[in-house]
């Protein structure tokens, strides 16, 4: 695109910002759309799971409802505790939200569509995602309240826990692709069994798949793991003092993580932007929709997890992170790394 | 432009945030600019070109350990009064410390100054092709192994003794034993009786 | 043992468990359509309260303040004079509904069957100023609700 505007006689540098700000908009608008949408499903998911109607009055199936409640949120008044830090207690939503649309920058979107084709995407997700957790804990302390501050407490050991484990699940992925570029990782999933795209067809790396979907489900501190807000323990969590705006900064910018993991499931383990079989009419369809679909059909199992687990207690999620998931993580790590010794990279040495 | 631009962003930020650090007087804010000056840092790191440490620095400092830091700063209730108490007595000590800073400052410019660090004589010059991730675990993993081993396994080391030396097996605690829990079955837990009447049930 | 490890590693109970909500999930609802349908509810039913007149036109409060006696959460307020005619009426009739528990005593304590607890529930105010009801309101409630009220004791009758 930067061509596109150099075409018309504007400096690079000026082309390559006006490009880059078109593609910032670009992403973040339909996102903030997809979320709103995204949250409405999520109602209507689990009321269905649950044998109710879910959101049914506003708009046509009740489809208008998250942006009636936008509204709503938007007309309140944003109330400030006296005892809070003001600077920090409204800083930590901005974060949350930031950082939430932040880690879009270097998602494929189709092959070459992506906003920054950088060599470390990967890291750079594993970087960005351990940022989120600060908008948590600086909305915990600066709230000056008790259950805001035990929730802090407890988001920030839970997300650097589950990290451990994600990082080890993204190593298994990196060494079958040999890369941390996502579009590459996208592409070196072609044509498993000659017909299949996606990882998750590998023995190999299901089990990674799954580990890392329910690792997902931690990190993003949805239903079972969302001890952080616990609300038979903790009120709301981190969110208790929050209203009005910055509450649906947090709101948004929760949802946009989750649609994020959704979309790095996707994209790692089941092909991204491929379509799910090697098969030439297939191709027709733009990436992008097979992406959607993809993050859809995560979602959908988000919302399904969140429908039917009970909450975990905050010991057991710990024991799952360090006992379970961090010994088999390394253990596939291990296994990978073995098998790509002995057939991709055994004949050279 | 637009490089001189960043850089001039991310190190007057970067100082900024580093001058904050040590003029902040609630030790949170002093972490949280910490960390706004570590993620300044990764951004001149990626302008460096060097995006693999620039990601690094991120994840490890600003992820983890910085979030630990603030862990224990946001439970600590410090007394400031009691914290100025000490000042005059440890003021020669920190002044010394400073100086010596300042001296090795000095000394740095001064080299600097002296002539440009002679990059052809380095073990091994930037590649230009190479993503600098693969020529990082190029170099780390065949002519620095045994360094790269030996440092993990000091960390290992490290790791198990702190755990060792504060690990207290406490006497009188109920532990879940999960695994022994999942292994119940609906037919151990459960009896069905037919008892007669007048006789107690056993239990 | 070993199928307890198998079922422990392929997440069996959590597949049936995901198994058997996603069969509610196309199940049909079990929650009406609220605002447009609405569920059958009991001639018992205490909703919203009303004072009663008869066919003639008359009202049926006496001012013997048994309500007002019974009220367990003293909601309702009586002031009575003797009317023109020589007859005793209330001039003030008010029931504070933030107050009222809807626990009935009032009707059931009304020896005219003049204060009743209508089957309308559906009288959410935007202040807080328009629950509490004077006896123009209760009237009023009364003329709007009285062939529902009526058809309600009629049925209920047979059982005090």
């Amino acid at each position: 695109m930067t061509a596109f505007f150099q075409s018309f006689g504007i400096p690079f540098e000026a082309a390559w910002l006006l490009s880059t700000i078109i593609g910032i908009l670009v992403i973040a608008l339909p996102l903030m759309l997809a979320v709103a949408m995204i949250i409405y499903a999520d109602r209507k998911i689990w009321a269905a799971m649950a044998l109710r109607r879910g959101p049914n009055v506003v708009g046509p199936f009740g489809l208008l409802q998250s942006f009636a409640d936008g509204l709503k949120v938007f007309l309140q008044e944003t109330i400030i505790p006296s005892a809070a830090n003001k600077g920090l207690f409204l800083i930590a939503p901005i974060i949350t939200f930031t950082v939430a649309l932040m880690a879009w920058a270097v998602v494929p979107f189709g092959a070459g569509v992506v906003l920054a084709n950088i060599n470390v995407g990967l890291l750079y997700i594993l970087a960005i995602s351990s940022l989120g957790v600060y908008g948590v804990v600086i909305a915990g302390w600066a709230s000056n309240s008790k259950y805001p501050f035990f929730s802090a407490m407890r988001a920030s050991a839970q997300m650097i826990s589950y990290e451990v484990s994600i990082g080890f699940i993204l190593i298994c992925v990196v060494l079958w692709a040999g890369s941390f570029n996502l579009s590459v990782i996208v592409e070196s999933q072609r044509g498993y069994y000659g017909f299949l795209n996606g990882n998750g067809f590998n023995p190999l790396l299901f089990p990674m798949a799954v580990m890392f979907l329910i690792s997902a489900m931690a990190e993003t501190a949805r239903a079972p793991f969302d001890l952080t807000e616990a609300e038979s323990e903790l009120v709301a969590g981190y969110q208790t003092e929050y209203s009005s705006m910055a509450f649906a900064l947090y709101w948004l910018g929760e949802y946009a993580n989750v649609i994020l993991m959704c979309a790095l499931n996707a994209i790692l383990f089941w092909g991204g932007y491929l379509p799910p079989v090697d098969w030439a009419p297939l191709y027709l369809v733009p990436g992008i929709i097979w992406l959607f679909i993809k993050i859809l059909v995560f979602f959908f199992i988000f919302s399904w997890v969140k429908a039917t687990v009970p909450r975990y207690r905050y010991d057991q999620l710990m024991r799952l992170g360090w006992k379970v998931f961090l010994p088999t993580s390394l253990f596939f790590v291990f296994l990978v790394s073995g098998f790509l010794m002995l057939t991709r990279y055994g004949a050279a040495s | 432009m637009i490089q001189v631009f960043a850089f001039y962003l991310f190190a007057a930020l970067m100082l900024m945030a580093g001058a904050l650090t040590i003029f902040a007087r609630n030790p949170v804010h002093s972490v949280l600019w910490l960390i706004v000056a570590f993620f300044n840092a990764a951004g001149l790191m990626v302008l460096v070109g060097a995006e693999f440490i620039a990601m690094l620095l991120v994840i490890v400092y600003v992820g983890a350990v910085a979030v630990l830091f603030l862990f224990v700063v946001m439970m600590l209730n410090i007394d400031f009064a009691e914290l100025r108490a000490g000042f005059v007595s440890y003021l020669p000590f920190g002044m010394l410390i400073a100086l010596g800073l300042l001296a090795e400052i000095l000394l740095g410019l001064g080299v600097w100054k002296a002539g440009p660090v002679q990059l052809s004589l380095r073990a091994a010059p930037t590649p230009a092709d190479v993503p600098n991730i693969e020529a990082i675990g190029a170099l780390l993993y065949t002519r620095y192994i045994f360094l790269f081993e030996m440092a993990g396994i000091v960390l290992l080391v490290a790791m198990i003794g702190a755990i060792v030396l504060t690990h207290r097996a406490r006497g009188g605690v109920k532990s879940q034993n999960i695994d022994k829990q999942n292994r119940r079955r609906p037919g151990e837990a459960v009896v069905n009786v037919n008892q007669p009447i007048g006789q107690g049930v056993e239990l | 043992m070993i199928a307890h490890w198998i079922k422990s590693f392929t997440l069996w109970e959590f597949v049936k468990a995901h198994w058997l909500t996603l069969k509610y999930f196309f199940k049909p609802k079990a929650t009406i359509n609220y605002p447009f349908e609405k569920n059958p509810i009991s001639p018992r039913f205490r909703g919203e309260h009303a004072l009663r007149r008869y066919p003639n036109g008359e009202e049926r409060c006496i001012a013997c303040k048994l309500c007002e006696a019974i009220c367990p959460a003293q909601a309702i307020t009586i002031e009575a004079q003797p009317r023109e005619d020589g007859s005793r009426r209330t001039t003030r009739y008010d029931i504070d509904m933030t107050k009222c528990i809807y626990c009935g005593f009032c009707q059931e304590a009304c020896p005219v069957d003049a204060i009743v607890e209508g089957p309308n529930f559906e009288f959410a105010t935007e202040t807080r100023e328009e629950l509490l009801y004077d006896k123009a309101k209760l009237l009023e409630n009364g003329d709007k609700w009285e062939r529902a009220i009526a058809a309600n004791l009629a049925a209920d009758a047979p059982y005090r």
